[in-house]
């Protein structure tokens, strides 16, 4: 069992001394005299404005997360009601209030969102 | 009321629980002793219904178990808290309850003003509900939890007056005394209890006994644990060689003297070897060895109680004396002479008690009888009670002692010790001297105490009236036992009642020489006539003629010192046991052992483990990073350890 | 249909959250009305799953488990929860941080645990365990004016997705190996499968993920930082509710291996994690000077003693942690309540010196703490010791007396930091001069905790008898 997994084993080993072996390397064998022009960030030789890392507002995120949700209700119910007919001959009325009960549960959610002023921009 | 019998134990509890959590605050002292002695009341009145429903039933019905729900169950030990109604827990809790009421509101009275009066009354809850547990438990570790139960109780209640002198020391040194004894008997009861578990595979009254009846006499593992048990009794009992804390004991305060030290506690050791009966009759050589002890007990601690001048040591030399008695019938295998003995004891000790506590609350706590005399004219209603007591433990005829002590003399006799009952009647005779010599310096001739300064009165009704109620039972608890030869075809009443529960230690043990009716009235009427002599003789020598005694005294100097010093068995043990174990204890236990070694153990443990925590708590550094790599490489060890392992 | 009728907790649990959210929504009071409203729900959906506990049935599809064991675990879940909930009513006046989703919440999350202890499936058993954690994600940073509160919250998204990822990925691969997610199909098949070292892969993952929740070595590190930070009340439950879920998920995954005699390959897995949390937890818990880190390696060493009945692998061990866990969530509630209690204003009276003389101060609250004190250290006759004891007995039963001797020592150590307390109570004069505010409904609650913390304690019997009943 455990012999089948040497190979793994070997490749491994070899990556890390490689990425060890180059970075260490590098650092004994290269000259090093940094100056304040080397360590500034590279940006098309232009002088870099601000942080790379922007913030976007947090509502972007809600928004974004209550269309997921109603993106999942749709692949919820879209299969449903394809099969709709199918199954309403076999289990009958309740396959339809079934349905009915998962989409009053996220309806209240949605309203619940609306109520506490989850949609207000400002 | 048989089903509804937890009621008898739980009630004292409650009446524990609200006067000791909430009588701090309760300043009446009339609520607080009203719930205390209500409780047990109410107790008595559940035991008398359980009883006279089994009383309505049929012999071979009369021994049920209410089980409440199991309290242990590991492996093979199975512990329920279960009560067990028979025969015999019956009596004991009857004993127990009624007694136990009695004394409760007599206590009510002599309590009155005490600082701790609540306390007092949730300790004395605490000890009934302890001693209910005791008799009541149907296997021996309910048994064993009354059993330390009621020696807590013991303890607090004899230190009870923390704060006062007794003799040499402090009544919390006489407590100390009492639980440190007790310690070594209930040592011997635990050993017992495993070596029982251990032959039998249960704990369970019905189940030991069952196997034991089956098992044959001969087991010599029977005589173990007998003697381990046995040791236990003689603890509790206040037996040779432990009973030096009862007289010490009396530190407290009276009416528990009464209660714990005279009707109830002690008499556990009698009711555990009663409830064991099958197993000390399959031991041969302890039952000769309890009776032997019994008997020792009974003639020293009567010859001791032959000098006292406390009344007080006294009396409780005298309750030393018939536990005595009681451990002789045990021995002899007359078990319900036995109960019987505890049964009037407990009323008649009980009375002897509150009439001496009745005394001492009038003469301001002075315990010293040759400072009182002729308190009968102050004082008539206890001094008429106290001479009831005082000729029912003498055993005059037709009071209760009568009847129990005669058959306990009568059984030992025929089991074929002549020398049981001559050495028995003479402890009788003594008895009879030194109760009468009591009597007679407390109440009759002159008074020997300041008229200007002391002022005797009569108690007040709530502590004469139980004395009253104790000395119509002392007068006619005896008729339930009356022997075989006087009742004719109806035979032992209380005999009978008992005979079911010890039919199976009966069967093992010899059967009882058959001797003539004749025989038995003429050694009865030896011991009463005894009795009478002795009464006269003592009422003679210090009424008339006190120089007699002093004589005697002169005479007998060296026996005197050695009786008053109690055969210096108090400084015998100090010399032998007390101070060199002191001293190992402090040179070795304590400098060596516990400072160097077990000190050093702990403190360097604690010192190493709180190194090693400070140092691991780095770890938590803060950093979810690093939180998440420590997960990563526990998964990544376990999976390797998956991997090799397969 | 009447399919439902076996489910009938859930359902009043689910029932319970919606009509909180409308109240939230439409009533302004909703502050007074939803707790009182939630510990309603609690009680009528705990009180119906004892009265449904004798229904035992494998519902909807093989999906649900109903009856015994489950109701026994969702009966927990929700005294504790309700408890929990008095508790929070004037510890949220303290703070002056009433959100309404705290209740709301507080009632997804047990609806969380209830499925993962009623789990038959390994989706069911990550969508219980999802619910509850992102309530408690989100619980833990409900405060969100603490910065603590906030680093609490993340740190614990940031460990618990990564632990679930973990467990995904286990469920995946024994989904891979064996074509099924049924745990009823594991349990079945169990022996055909146990040599295949993807499915042994998978289930240890699946531990990995569960052993998060629980707290337990090494996956540990977020429960000190996350206990400290959240709200107090909030801990309680986490620490109680959630590991109890996260167990019962472990019991009823690893059912064949707990119930199968001599196919406990994980033994060395559990005894491993009970060691080093056992002895971690007690040993650092020593060096601590803030109260609730102080229970926080208390409860991953409580941990460890749990996992000492899943290493030795038989109905002793099962019926033992479910006793534990019962005991364990009385007296942890207990404790965190008299913290949440003693806590004054803007986390201060947090250090353990602030319970320095506190039997002058409040006898009552310092009584009740020595009682929970005693039981968490495991000293008869208080729940904690038959927890232990039961444990223990397991273990000895199983020839794994090692891991018990281990497990002695431990509580041995703990003893040290759980008596510290009392000393300080009782035998300390007050340093630091503080008020405690007064809270009758917290009082209430913690009396109730220890009155059950005693019941276990005096007739554990009667418990234990009705759980083996169940464990089989």
């Amino acid at each position: 069992m455990i012999e089948q997994y040497i190979p793994v084993f070997i490749v491994i080993i070899v990556a890390v001394i490689f990425a060890v072996a180059t970075v260490v390397m590098s650092k004994l064998m290269g000259p090093q005299r940094p100056n304040s022009e080397k360590e500034s960030t590279y940006e098309s030789g232009l002088k870099p404005i601000g942080t790379t890392n922007e913030r976007v507002s947090i509502k972007y995120y809600l928004v974004a997360m209550l269309f997921i949700v109603f993106d999942l209700e749709v692949i919820f119910v879209y299969p449903w009601a394809v099969q709709f007919k199918k199954l309403y001959s076999q289990i009958g009325i309740s396959i339809f209030f079934s349905m009915l009960v998962f989409l009053v549960v996220l309806e209240l959610g949605f309203l619940y969102v609306y109520k506490k002023g989850g949609f207000k921009w400002d | 009321m048989i089903q509804y019998i937890y009621l008898a134990v739980l009630l004292p509890l409650l009446g524990f629980l609200i006067n000791g959590i909430f009588g701090s605050r309760i300043k009446n002292e009339k609520v607080i002793g009203i719930i205390g002695s209500g409780a047990i009341g109410l107790s008595f009145i559940v035991m008398l219904g359980a009883f006279f429903q089994t009383l309505g039933l049929p012999v071979d019905q009369r021994q049920n178990i209410v089980k409440l729900f199991t309290w242990i169950s590991a492996g093979g030990l199975n512990v329920g808290v279960a009560y067990q109604v028979d025969q015999l827990s019956l009596i004991m809790g009857l004993i127990v309850t009624g007694v136990g009421f009695i004394i409760h509101v007599y206590s009510m009275g002599y309590m009155h003003g005490d600082k701790s009066y609540w306390r007092y009354f949730a300790y004395l809850n605490l000890f009934i509900f302890a001693m209910m547990n005791l008799i009541l438990g149907d296997n021996f570790v309910l048994l064993f939890l009354g059993w330390e139960g009621v020696g807590l109780c013991s303890y607090l209640l004899i230190g009870f007056w923390y704060d006062r002198k007794f003799e040499k020391g402090t009544t919390s040194e006489a407590a100390k005394k009492a639980f440190v004894v007790n310690r070594i008997g209930d040592f011997g009861f635990l050993l017992g209890m495993f070596l029982i578990y251990l032959t039998f595979g249960s704990l369970n009254f019905n189940d030991v006994f069952s196997r034991a009846v089956a098992m044959p006499i001969e087991t010599s593992v029977f005589t173990f644990i007998a003697l381990f048990l046995f040791i236990g009794a003689t603890g509790k009992s206040a037996q040779i060689p432990l009973f030096v804390w009862l007289p010490d004991a009396m530190a407290g305060p009276t009416p528990v003297s009464a209660l714990i030290h005279a009707a109830t506690m002690v008499t556990a050791g009698v009711y555990m070897v009663a409830r064991c009966s099958i197993i000390f009759a399959s031991a041969p050589a302890i039952m000769t060895l309890v009776a032997v002890v019994g008997l020792l007990t009974a003639f020293f601690a009567a010859t001791v109680g032959l000098v006292q001048n406390d009344i007080k040591k006294v009396l409780a030399y005298s309750t030393i004396s018939q536990l005595g008695y009681m451990f002789l019938a045990l021995g002899v295998g007359a078990f319900s002479a036995g109960i019987f003995h505890v049964m009037t004891h407990a009323f008649f000790k009980a009375l002897l008690f509150l009439g001496a506590g009745s005394v001492i609350h009038s003469m301001h706590d002075e315990q010293d009888m040759r400072k009182y005399g002729g308190l009968k004219k102050y004082m008539p209603h206890t001094y008429i009670t106290f001479v009831v007591a005082a000729l029912a433990i003498s055993g005059i005829p037709p009071l209760s002692g009568f009847f129990s002590k005669d058959e306990i003399l009568w059984k030992a006799f025929s089991s074929g010790g002549f020398g049981y009952w001559l050495v028995g009647a003479f402890t009788a005779l003594m008895t009879a001297f030194y109760m009468f010599r009591l009597v007679t310096l407390t109440f009759e001739g002159k008074p020997r105490f300041d008229e200007h300064n002391v002022h005797p009165h009569e108690s007040p009704k709530v502590m004469t009236i139980p004395l009253m109620i104790l000395a119509v039972l002392s007068i006619i608890g005896g008729f339930i036992g009356i022997p075989e030869i006087f009742s004719g075809e109806h035979g032992n009443v209380f005999e009978n009642w008992l005979a079911p529960l010890f039919a199976p230690a009966q069967t093992k043990l010899m059967t009882y020489g058959n001797h003539s009716a004749f025989l038995e009235i003429l050694l009865m009427a030896v011991s009463v006539i005894g009795a009478v002599c002795a009464i006269l003789f003592a009422r003679y020598v210090y009424l008339k003629n006190i120089r007699i005694a002093g004589k005697t005294v002169k005479a007998s100097k060296g026996l005197y010192t050695l009786l008053l010093n109690k055969y210096y068995i108090d400084e015998l043990y100090e010399a032998v046991f007390v101070k060199p174990i002191g001293r190992f204890s402090e040179a070795f236990l304590w400098k060596i052992n516990d400072n160097k070694i077990i000190d050093g153990a702990v403190n360097g443990t604690a010192s190493l483990v709180s190194v090693i925590s400070n140092n691991i708590r780095k770890i938590q550094t803060g950093v979810a990073q690093f939180y998440a790599l420590i997960m990563v490489a526990g998964i990544v060890a376990a999976l390797f350890w998956l991997i090799i392992s397969l | 249909m009447n399919e439902f009728y076996y489910i009938i907790p859930f359902i009043i649990l689910a029932a319970g959250i919606l009509i909180s959210l409308v109240i939230e929504m439409y009533f302004t009071s909703s502050e007074k009305i939803l707790p009182w409203f939630s510990i309603l729900t609690f009680l009528a959906s705990g009180f119906s799953a004892l009265f449904l506990v004798n229904n035992v049935k494998v519902v909807f599809e093989n999906m649900l488990m109903s009856g015994g064991n489950v109701n026994f675990f969702i009966f927990i879940f929700n005294l504790g929860a309700a408890l929990v909930t008095l508790l929070s009513i004037d510890y949220i006046k303290k703070y002056h941080t009433y959100y309404g989703e705290y209740y709301i919440l507080l009632m997804s999350s047990v609806l969380g645990m209830s499925l993962m202890a009623g789990a038959k499936d390994l989706i069911v058993i990550f969508m219980g365990l999802e619910i509850m954690s992102v309530c408690f994600y989100a619980l833990a940073g409900i405060n969100r004016n603490k910065l603590k509160a906030n680093e609490a919250s993340l740190k614990y998204f940031l460990l618990g997705s990564f632990a679930t990822g973990f467990l995904v990925y286990g469920m995946a691969l024994v989904y891979g190996s064996m074509q099924n997610t049924s745990l009823e199909y594991l349990f079945l098949n169990f022996t055909k499968f146990n040599t295949n070292i993807l499915f042994l892969a998978g289930l240890l993952f699946i531990l990995f993920g569960l052993s998060f929740k629980i707290a337990a070595f090494p996956f540990h590190m977020w429960v000190p930082d996350v206990y400290q930070g959240s709200a107090t009340t909030v801990s309680a439950l986490m620490s109680t509710g959630g590991k109890a879920a996260a167990f019962s998920a472990i019991i009823v995954s690893f059912a064949s291996v707990l119930t199968v005699v001599n196919t406990n390959v994980f033994a060395p897995y559990f005894g491993a994690i009970a060691v080093f949390s056992m002895l971690f937890g007690s040993i650092v818990a020593i060096a601590q000077t803030d109260i609730k880190r102080m229970m926080a390696y208390s409860s991953i060493a409580h941990a460890g003693y749990m996992t000492i009945g899943l290493a030795s692998g038989n109905s002793y061990g099962v019926s033992g942690i479910i006793f534990y866990l019962a005991a364990y969530t009385f007296m942890n509630i207990g404790a965190f309540g008299i913290i949440s209690i003693v806590e004054g204003k803007n986390d201060t009276n947090l250090t353990i010196k602030s319970y320095a003389g506190l039997a002058n101060k409040k006898p009552i609250l310092a009584g009740l703490l020595a009682i929970i004190m005693f039981s968490l250290a495991g000293l008869p006759p208080f729940a904690g010791f038959f927890g232990k004891y039961y444990i223990f007995i397991a273990a000895v039963k199983a020839k794994l007396t090692w891991l018990a001797i281990v497990g002695v020592i431990s509580s041995a150590i703990s003893v040290y930091f759980y008596i510290r307390i009392i000393v300080l109570m009782y035998f300390k004069e007050s340093e630091e001069d503080f008020v405690i505010e007064n809270s009758n409904t917290g009082l209430l609650s913690v009396i109730i905790a220890v009155l059950f913390v005693i019941l276990l304690g005096i007739a554990p019997n009667s418990v234990i008898n009705l759980i083996s009943y169940f464990a089989k």
